[in-house]
């Protein structure tokens, strides 16, 4: 169902959940971001590829706060939005999960789900004791898996140290998915895992994507992502190279893209 | 799915063929399994050999008289431990958390005694000291990130000179004193022993501690933070607000600590305790918490000082030199250590 739609984005009117307009950043004399735009539409995973150095990082550090473009403008859900810090893209729903998995290793997957967003208990014990509702932290982290399809992880009381790379990438996917998140970007996530995990990974980002939960993927696995990406955005050298689809070219096109063998 | 769930080492690079194997559990890697969900567990049954060892050792050992001393004897080093745990979960160390309380207790003493304050403003200018003492200790590490033990290693030397100073080297008698400073060194009979209050004010302190840690989200946060603090920062938490409540905290129960030490000692000495900075270490190690954060409870801790109690308590009682005491705690330390790291093997 996404291919046709979201392989013709430029055609359809419906709008961006993401839109980037012509974003710069510059470091010193270095010239990271040449004026990139970028949609991001309901419903795709679209995938951001390119060498060492041409701009991919900086452009995803643009989109979720971590660095600030020194012009461009960034829209969420068609409005005009200035982040600052990580956490004013967090407000705007987009969610990021790091390469380096921002999970804490001895803390249980429901702790970790809830991890800086802890839900405390109604009455007295909450208010004043400021008790932790650790048993409806615990159904909800429970609930939140299903509904994203999340089957990898059945005990939300395990430490995520006792999982496997898989699962605890699927818990940092998870957080990331949770609790009402618009956009959510994942860096690199396949990076240190097996064969099968991957496997399980990419079967998670598809599952996002078909609950209607558009996904930024930044990889150099080529393989992985023409098996789940609807669009592909290239970056070369600061700029923008092309946006293909994985029906219009091939791998070996999208190399030569990327190192600038050939143009689309 | 339980079985994929709690299986043993995570094997993340190996082959889905080698994981296969590694999954497999082993009766030993089972007991590390429980020793690492519930770290309170290995420290709980070296407590209970003790007791029993040194039981049938000395008929006095077990007796309700000995006992209540042996936790009079743990209160003023297991208080220090509560603070010091607080620390190391964040992957941090205090040495200073001896000379804290003894600076706290001699502005207690001096003030209540030679300024006659009142007592309760007395104590209070202790917390205020305790906490200014962990506001600078907080400050250093947070802002000018300086590691833990250098930054306590500088303070412990700046808290000794301190008192030194302040109280010129004397050393302020309890019978001068107000009743309510020394209030902690009264005991009341429970049954047939008499218990210390000063031992029910540690008791308290260890329970609103473990509540915190575990219930309530800076608990967690602290835990977090410990653990992984990039992990922590990216998960949106003020990592920096987090550790430099936990010196804070730490420096409020060190000035709990120094009234305790008042009452117990029914002095303020500037020259006390400066070996109970490595006790109270000694006790967060031996109760299983880990010197490299994150991981750990008060509840072992308690364990831990008790261990250490017992173990100075029974060979005294065994006819043996002081010597063997201190030789025993080394040995046991070591020993936790390395169980620790033993531990810690599930999780690479």
């Amino acid at each position: 169902m996404t291919m046709t739609e979201s392989a013709a984005p430029r055609t359809a009117t419906r709008e961006p959940i993401l839109k980037a307009r012509n974003l710069v950043k510059t470091f010193g004399r270095v010239v990271g971001l040449d004026g990139v735009s970028l949609d991001l539409y309901p419903g795709e995973v679209l995938a951001i590829i390119g060498d060492n150095g041409a701009g991919k990082s900086t452009l995803i550090k643009c989109l979720t706060g971590a660095e600030v473009p020194d012009s461009g403008e960034l829209f969420v859900s068609g409005q005009p939005v200035h982040f600052k810090r990580p956490q004013d893209a967090r407000v705007h729903g987009i969610e990021t999960v790091y390469q380096n998995l921002a999970v804490s290793p001895a803390l249980d997957v429901a702790s970790n789900l809830f991890l800086g967003r802890e839900e405390r208990r109604a009455g007295l014990l909450g208010s004043v004791f400021r008790m932790l509702d650790t048993k409806g932290m615990r159904t909800k982290a429970k609930d939140e898996l299903t509904r994203l399809g999340i089957s990898t992880l059945q005990d939300v009381t395990v430490p995520v140290e006792n999982l496997s790379g898989g699962q605890r990438q699927a818990v940092a996917v998870a957080r990331a998915a949770a609790f009402g998140s618009k956009v959510v970007v994942l860096d690199e996530p396949t990076a240190a895992l097996g064969v099968r995990e991957s496997n399980q990974v990419l079967q998670l980002v598809r599952d996002l994507r078909d609950r209607g939960l558009p996904v930024i993927l930044i990889s150099h696995n080529m393989p992985h992502v023409f098996d789940v990406a609807d669009r592909i955005h290239i970056q070369r050298l600061g700029k923008c190279a092309a946006t293909i689809t994985p029906q219009s070219h091939n791998m070996t096109d999208a190399v030569a893209i990327m190192t600038g063998a050939a143009t689309a | 799915m339980t079985q994929q769930q709690t299986a043993g080492p995570p094997s993340a690079g190996h082959a889905d063929l080698a994981e296969e194997f590694l999954d497999r559990q082993t009766p030993l890697s089972r007991i590390r399994n429980i020793l690492h969900r519930y770290p309170a567990v290995s420290p709980a049954l070296v407590l209970l050999v003790a007791v029993v060892v040194f039981g049938l050792l000395n008929d006095r050992f077990l007796r309700v008289e000995n006992l209540s001393l042996i936790t009079q004897q743990v209160s003023v080093v297991g208080t220090l431990a509560i603070a010091q745990t607080l620390i190391i979960l964040t992957a941090g160390i205090d040495l200073s958390v001896g000379a804290v309380m003894i600076l706290s207790s001699m502005v207690v003493a001096q003030l209540a005694v030679n300024n006659g304050m009142p007592a309760p403003v007395a104590l209070l200018s202790g917390l205020v000291v305790g906490l200014a003492a962990g506001a600078l200790n907080g400050f250093l590490v947070t802002r000018f990130r300086l590691p833990p033990f250098i930054v306590t290693l500088g303070t412990l030397n700046i808290f000794i000179a301190l008192t030194l100073l302040y109280s010129n080297g004397a050393t302020v008698r309890g019978s001068a004193m107000p009743g309510l400073l020394t209030w902690t060194g009264t005991t009341f009979p429970v049954g047939p022993v008499r218990i210390s209050t000063g031992v029910v004010v540690m008791l308290l302190l260890y329970i609103a501690i473990a509540f915190i840690l575990g219930k309530t989200a800076w608990g967690r946060h602290v835990y977090a933070v410990g653990d992984d603090k990039e992990a922590a920062r990216l998960a949106g938490i003020a990592v920096n607000k987090v550790l430099m409540s936990v010196y804070l905290a730490a420096g409020a129960v060190l000035a709990i600590g120094a009234w305790i030490q008042i009452g117990r000692t029914n002095a303020a000495s500037p020259n006390a305790g400066v070996d109970l900075n490595l006790d109270s270490i000694t006790a967060v190690v031996i109760g299983g918490t880990s010197l490299f954060g994150g991981r750990g409870s008060v509840w072992g801790t308690l364990l831990g000082a008790l261990i250490v109690g017992v173990f100075r308590n029974g060979l005294s009682l065994a006819g043996l030199d002081v010597l063997y005491q201190t030789l025993a705690v080394g040995v046991l330390i070591i020993l936790a250590v390395s169980i620790d790291q033993w531990i810690r093997k599930v999780k690479s």
